[in-house]
């Protein structure tokens, strides 16, 4: 069987939505997700360590060889990122159901798993297979699901979200399909392989900066980049508190990985970044939604939102990883995707506590919750002061990298705003805490703890955090190892 | 016999395993002082077993883990550590003994989590003393700004919020703005960060990139407090006298100069830094930092924020001593750790005391206290002299020395520096007990005749303060032996 | 090859354009999802023309025919998923559209702004 896990890590979350949505009964459902999610993640460590001892795997679908087939390809940077969809929604799945359950009505509930596991499918697809229009077809797949997902918010400004969402979004998925075509005019070819060799022979033509620039902006839009960032603070504010947790972990980060695929693996960094000139548009769109949306954080008064700015500023910094083009600062960059779906799950989730017991994750309705919730709060200290970048936690081990990066090319003003992102972050965090810990909570209302069974996946990424900033041998490694793949490709 | 490498361990793991025992005795405050106490105890007499090893010549080691390849957590006790960590590890006995009688005495609330976090930043600061590497003093840095801000803001009232504000602002600030891109950028030119005798940072760059990191150090150990990073200690004034005490004029202070003394001596070494074209004027912003806070701490009427303002200014005397790059200099600053540590901690000792008897903050309402007081009074004085850097009183070494390290270094101005600084601590100093012991008491004062002194667990702390205070004029041996360790080691 | 020739991507080029131009600057939520499908639409007819060859014939193989040409039959199949795409991104957004009628009783974005504050 284990030879067949590319393929079973999608198909069996592909099989498991319609059983959710046919079974139509909240628990079970609920259970059938869970399922899914936990082996999906099996699958996902699985081939993670399949990878890393043996190298990449070839997959090829229904035994049509490659390029004609369509092939998955699992590599240590796909590995890697499936393990952290899968992990995210391993520990979102049992989270969702008490949570869930407050904010959604029950008739819905089946059907939120069904777009929960499909959009799970959705982003696994994503990352493990090798034929670029397969990564549109999935892709779709997730978003659509997730447009539902958002949609089920409580709030009504959740189905202008969600249409905010679905426009940008399939304009972006368009863009995305039209360098597709560009290329294939051009190569005859869809798998991600064959172009890597093909693409060289006609990247002199017109229509390949073309379809470059297509696919620039399609996948740019889709992680969020700013200032193509609009539809996300909506989205991640309204939507179900389960769901913001997973797709704000998830989701831009799997389209950081497809921009990692398009522009290393398929482009090659020369043509990217020494042709097209990649990295004058990245790097500063970066630094700009570093600093500007972490200020922007800082005036928000509703918490989800705060952090949501917040995503918007750490995309940057995932993305200025990437635009420095060197193995320091791809390994950054592949670093914080992990270590800030670990963030901002741990955050998110906490948020979901408070939602659950107070109903509202404004600032003005959160007097006093450190004494009320103490371990909610706890849980969402330690995510704030990993989010600011203190030593023995993952944010610091990103910032770590990042800033090496920076000065390894002599850029230290680029350091430098890395950094003051960090402190823009302790002023937005800070906020929240001073909030919770010194102002008085309102006698009459009685708000106890969380339940266990939401309070138990937030502490796991808590603890993770926490892990994973002390002994970050491993994920640097796995991080470098697909950092000096992607730039090995071109060579 | 354990395993001296163990010992360190140890040493940082009781501090930890106090603050534990603490949180499950919370509900039952005589076995949870008498817990703190006795881990305080085993502490320090762990911390001086390690003296004997290290006057052998051993070099106890402790490697936990590697955080990112190339970069561990490691410990590793060297003579500076070592004083560091015997001051601090010895005055959190004394600080327990002296906040039993506090806090009781002034009916503070959450005590469990004031005595929880209190030994947390214990186990911070002895990770600072004796971290192997800039990344794990670094860490352990930011652990105790972290831990101590729930002391600062004990009250939790809108003053404290305010005051959190700045203390993290600032600290914080600074760390990761300068601290954390020096240490980045010398991993990136040195590719280590190991503290090593002689210093890492030699022949790796030109002198000007080197300047800058060495500035970027200064400013960015924010805990060290050269202006203009210094608003977070007075802000830090408005936690409970013990904190005061204990962590902002021992523990997160000294941390911070500490810091600083180990980065010139061990990262850069006293012959680079010689060399360095900042060297000459941050040591002038260091002095300009002592005279001015001497000047503010002059017009300060509440006796907290005077005794702060003194402290800016003598952890710079500190800084200098780094900043002389010479051998006299640094021996000095190190020795001013300690001295100054005793001297200050006994004053704000007599504050914490005069403020629970009498609810007095302001120096201008303890006329006549001294007549009540006399001990507490008494204790101020010998506090001061030390601060001062008069016989009898330990200061006086310290200052000594970083008087001859000016002179080494040819800089006569930094030495009339030195000299008027003192003249300005012997007035905004002695002006406390002059007013106590010779001044009329107020009239509004109803305030009842005869003795009446602070709780007994703190009166016993501030005579003990106050008499190792004048015990180091006469034996400063330890000291000097240790920092002598320090620089004949970077002499090889 | 004239400016005739390449008529099919001028139609999409102008297709694209107008769709674009009505999803960004029409206020009524129906007719963002109607600029939406132009847009898609301009898409299909470009894989459409690029399956094209000149002189080719349907894609069906037979006996004999070796030196036959025939058209790229896969742009066809590819974007036959997209429709499929297309058509359920329609589904959707016209579902959220009367969600979002009952929820704010219109579809017109500036009223739904002034509604939401």
């Amino acid at each position: 069987m284990t030879d067949h896990l590319p393929v079973l890590l999608v198909v069996v979350p592909l099989v498991a939505a319609p059983i959710a949505a046919l079974l139509n009964h909240p628990r079970l459902s609920w259970a059938v997700a869970v399922a899914a999610t936990l082996w999906a993640l099996y699958a996902a460590l699985e081939l993670l360590s399949q990878t890393m001892a043996a190298g990449a795997i070839h997959y090829e679908l229904g035994g049509w060889a490659a390029p004609y087939g369509i092939e998955y390809v699992v590599d240590p940077l796909n590995a890697w990122v499936v393990v952290i969809v899968t992990l995210i929604g391993a520990l979102v799945a049992p989270y969702a159901r008490v949570s869930v359950e407050r904010e959604i009505t029950e008739d819905r509930i089946p059907l939120f798993y069904a777009a929960f596991i499909l959009c799970l499918t959705g982003l696994l697809g994503i990352a493990v297979t090798g034929d670029v229009f397969n990564v549109f077809v999935f892709l779709e797949i997730s978003s659509l699901s997730a447009y539902a997902l958002i949609a089920l918010g409580s709030d009504r400004r959740a189905l202008t979200a969600s249409f905010q969402y679905l426009i940008m979004g399939s304009v972006g998925a368009t863009f995305i399909v039209i360098g597709i075509g560009l290329m294939y005019v051009m190569t005859g070819t869809l798998n991600m392989a064959d172009l890597a060799d093909r693409l060289p022979e006609v990247s002199g033509t017109r229509t390949i900066p073309v379809a470059f620039t297509f696919l620039t902006v399609g996948i740019t839009l889709k992680l969020a980049l700013f200032p193509l960032h609009l539809w996300l603070p909506n989205a991640y504010t309204y939507a179900p508190s389960a769901v913001t947790a997973f797709i704000a972990s998830t989701a831009t980060k799997v389209a950081v990985y497809l921009l990692l695929r398009f522009f290393f693996t398929i482009f090659g960094a020369t043509f990217s970044f020494d042709v097209m000139q990649l990295d004058r548009i990245l790097m500063p769109l970066a630094l700009i939604a570093i600093v500007a949306m972490s200020l922007v954080a800082i005036y928000q008064e509703n918490v989800k939102r705060l952090l949501a700015y917040s995503s918007v500023a750490q995309i940057g910094y995932m993305v200025l990883g990437i635009s420095f083009a060197s193995v320091l600062g791809l390994t950054a960059g592949i670093l914080h995707l992990f270590n800030h779906a670990l963030i901002k799950g741990a955050l998110f989730m906490s948020m979901g506590c408070v939602m659950y017991r107070v109903g509202s994750v404004r600032l003005e309705r959160m007097h006093g919750l450190g004494r009320a919730m103490p371990w909610t709060m706890a849980a969402f200290v330690v995510g704030g002061l990993s989010l600011i970048g203190v030593p023995l936690t993952v944010g610091f081990i990103s910032k770590w990298y990042l800033v090496q990066a920076a000065l390894e090319q002599g850029m230290w003003p680029v350091a430098g705003v890395v950094l003051l992102g960090s402190l823009l972050a302790l002023m937005y965090v800070w906020k929240v805490v001073e909030v919770a810990y010194f102002r008085e909570a309102d006698p009459e209302l009685e708000i106890s703890e969380a339940p266990l069974s939401l309070l138990a996946p937030t502490w796991v990424l808590v603890l993770g955090n926490l892990y994973f900033g002390i002994n970050a041998s491993d994920s640097v490694d796995i991080a470098t190892r697909a950092a000096e793949m992607l730039l090995g490709a071109l060579s | 016999m354990i395993d001296t490498n163990l010992v360190v361990g140890i040493c940082l793991l009781l501090p930890v395993l106090g603050a534990i025992l603490v949180l499950i005795l919370g509900s039952r405050p005589n076995v949870r002082e008498t817990a703190t106490l006795l881990i305080g105890v085993l502490t320090f007499w762990h911390v001086w077993g390690l003296l004997d090893p290290l006057r052998e010549g051993a070099r106890p080691r402790l490697e936990l883990l590697e955080i990112v390849p190339g970069v561990q957590l490691a410990f590793e006790v060297e003579p500076l550590g070592l004083l560091f960590a015997l001051v601090a590890s010895f005055l959190w006995i004394v600080t327990t003994l002296y906040a039993i009688g506090y806090m009781r005495g002034h009916h503070e609330k959450n005590q469990t989590r004031f005595f929880f976090f209190f030994a947390i930043a214990i186990a911070g600061a002895m990770g600072v003393a004796f971290s192997a590497n800039l990344f794990t003093l670094f860490a352990f840095y930011e652990i105790l700004t972290l831990c101590t801000f729930p002391l600062v803001t004990h009250h939790q009232t809108d003053e404290a919020r305010k005051a959190g504000r700045v203390y993290l602002g600032i600290l914080l600030t600074t760390s990761v703005a300068f601290q954390l891109l020096a240490i980045i950028w010398t991993w990136q030119l040195a590719d280590t960060v190991d503290f090593t005798e002689g210093g890492i940072l030699a022949g790796t760059a030109s002198n000007g990139v080197l300047s800058a990191i060495l500035v970027l150090f200064v400013f960015g150990v924010g805990k060290a407090a050269v202006m203009p990073f210094h608003r977070w200690l007075p802000a830090a004034m408005v936690a409970p006298t013990p904190v005061s005490a204990l962590l902002h004029a021992v523990a997160v202070v000294k941390a911070g100069v500490f810091t600083v003394l180990k980065v010139a001596v061990y990262v850069f070494g006293i012959d680079l830094l010689g060399t360095l074209a900042a060297t000459t004027w941050l040591a002038w912003v260091a002095a300009a930092t002592i005279i001015l806070a001497s000047l503010v701490a002059f017009q300060k009427d509440n006796l907290k924020a005077r005794l702060a303002y003194s402290t800016i200014s003598q952890l710079s005397y500190i800084v200098l001593g780094a900043l002389l790059a010479n051998e006299s200099g640094v021996i000095g600053g190190g020795m001013h750790i300690a001295m100054h540590a005793f001297g200050k901690i006994t004053l704000f000792f007599a504050a914490g005391a005069v403020l629970v008897v009498t609810h007095e903050k302001d120096i201008s309402r303890m006329h006549g206290l001294g007549r009540t007081m006399p001990i507490t009074f008494g204790a101020f004085f010998v506090g001061s002299l030390s601060i001062i850097g008069l016989p009898p009183a330990g200061g006086s070494w310290s200052k000594w020395f970083l008087g001859m390290g000016t002179l080494e270094a040819g800089q006569v101005g930094l030495l009339a520096v030195l000299m008027l600084s003192s003249l300005l601590g012997l007035y905004y100093l002695l002006e406390v007990p002059v007013k106590a012991f010779f001044f009329r008491p107020l009239d509004d004062a109803h305030r009842g005749k005869g003795i009446k002194e602070a709780p007994l667990p703190s009166l016993i702390a501030i005579g003990i303060t106050a008499s190792a205070t004048v015990g180091f004029f006469f034996w400063p041996d330890l000291w000097h032996e240790l920092m002598t360790m320090v620089v004949s080691g970077v002499g090889q | 090859m004239t400016a005739l020739g390449l008529f099919n991507y001028w139609a999409v080029i102008f297709l694209m354009m107008v769709g674009f131009y009505t999803l960004i600057a029409r206020g009524n939520l129906v007719k963002k999802i109607i600029g939406l499908n132009i847009f898609q639409t301009s898409v299909f007819i470009l894989y459409i023309t690029m399956g094209k060859i000149t002189g080719g014939t349907a894609p069906i193989f037979v006996e004999g025919g070796e030196d036959v040409i025939y058209s790229n039959p896969i742009p066809h199949v590819l974007i036959l998923t997209a429709i499929v795409v297309g058509v359920a991104t329609s589904a959707v957004g016209l579902s959220l559209v009367i969600r979002i009628k009952e929820a704010f009783g219109t579809i017109e974005e500036d009223e739904i702004q002034d509604e939401s504050l």
